[in-house]
């Protein structure tokens, strides 16, 4: 039970897979303007990390490994997550369609978010069960979101300052923000569970 | 000949993939710890790159509009692949320090940016030098961002010594300089391009 706690507070706070890892920075800077479209983009992230590190998980223990093809991995996972995409993509525009004009062009660009391959190449090489994977990657996906939602919260409050240089509007101030967020995240890096 | 300098020149300054298009950014912050670590990914991609622009001008005509995009994602992963065979054999220690971004080359987007705005409408020579272009900008800005966070963080460049490392901000190799010393360039470039 520990373990799991461990795997979940680690993927959350302590190697947060914006703010540590660096991964799935293209959303991060992309769709954090508003804070509903934020936390839309990341229920659909969620959504994606979860699904496809179960499929890659399985796809890898029962297909690859005992074929002896285990270089093909990156081919057959970045396959899986655009089909899983693609599906979203569907299922969203029948069911929400305010939320998938919102996302535009960001949703099908969840198959070239780099979190969602590195979650699945990530649970491969640290070994993880299926169990584990799941609860690493929902968990992660958590990380994900938390990291849009509280930086969205701080650019819909940049956007009313005024006094600010002409070059560092925009992108270089929200990467600076991002810097001192991620700087505050490192103080979670002394917590150890078990 | 002037049309292809044009071509190769577009992607190191006026549409350089970093500092102008904002692509690539999760390798761009997380290899770029030194200088040479930077100089390593961005020749990496680049090499990706060419390859894959070269590839997909070859087959534009062969593949369907509608799978165009799983066509060239599928491309792109093979080039990986192979760089992830050839790095693994002959280089271990390049694999060692670029980790997990190796493979995550295939879904940086300026390889498929560049298919998809260029390489699938273009010649086979124009496709290979935009690749290139594109390239080197990307590596120009990997070793710039490296080696500020580098000088910055640790007082060496390219692992030689500036000045002594205990007068070095430490914050600069760890994860929030990334983030910082990114926007700080990114500023700089924001206003050189406003004057000129």
């Amino acid at each position: 039970m520990l373990a799991y706690l461990s795997i979940i507070v680690t993927a959350i706070f302590i190697n947060n897979i914006v703010f540590a890892q660096f991964l799935g920075i293209c959303p991060f800077l992309g769709v954090s303007k508003k804070i509903s479209s934020a936390l839309g983009m990341g229920a659909a992230v969620t959504f994606v990390i979860t699904l496809a590190t179960v499929v890659a998980w399985l796809l890898q223990t029962y297909v690859l490994n005992p074929l002896n093809l285990q270089f093909l991995q990156t081919i057959v996972f970045i396959l899986v997550i655009a089909f899983l995409v693609q599906l979203l993509e569907i299922v969203m525009k029948k069911i929400t369609p305010a939320l998938y004009q919102a996302l535009g062009v960001f949703l099908p660009l969840i198959t070239t978010n780099c979190a969602v391959l590195g979650v699945a190449i990530l649970v491969i090489q640290k070994n993880f069960n299926l169990l584990e994977s799941v609860v690493y990657g929902l968990s992660t996906s958590i990380g994900f979101t938390l990291a849009l939602w509280v930086f969205a919260g701080i650019r819909e409050q940049l956007d009313l300052t005024v006094a600010m240089p002409r070059g560092m509007r925009g992108v270089p101030i929200a990467l600076i923000c991002a810097g001192v967020l991620a700087m505050a995240f490192m103080g979670f890096s002394g917590i150890k569970i078990g | 000949m002037e049309k292809y300098w044009k071509i190769f020149y577009n992607g190191i300054i006026p549409g350089n993939p970093v500092f102008v298009l904002l692509l690539g950014m999760c390798a761009t912050l997380g290899t770029t710890s030194s200088a040479m670590n930077g100089l390593m990914m961005g020749v990496a991609t680049a090499a990706v790159l060419v390859c894959s622009n070269l590839v997909i001008s070859l087959i534009k005509n062969l593949v369907p509009d509608k799978v165009r995009i799983p066509a060239f994602i599928v491309v792109i992963a093979t080039f990986v692949t192979v760089l992830q065979l050839v790095v693994n054999a002959w280089l271990p220690a390049l694999n060692a320090s670029l980790g997990i971004f190796i493979p995550l080359i295939v879904v940086n987007c300026i390889l498929l940016g560049r298919a998809e705005a260029f390489a699938s409408k273009n010649g086979i020579v124009a496709s290979l030098l935009d690749g290139l272009g594109a390239g080197v900008g990307f590596t120009f800005a990997l070793v710039l961002l490296g080696a500020s966070r580098e000088l910055l963080g640790t007082g060496r460049l390219f692992g030689a010594m500036i000045y002594p490392e205990d007068y070095g901000m430490l914050l600069f190799v760890l994860a929030p300089g990334a983030f910082i010393a990114l926007g700080y360039l990114i500023a700089i470039v924001n206003k050189i391009r406003k004057v000129s």
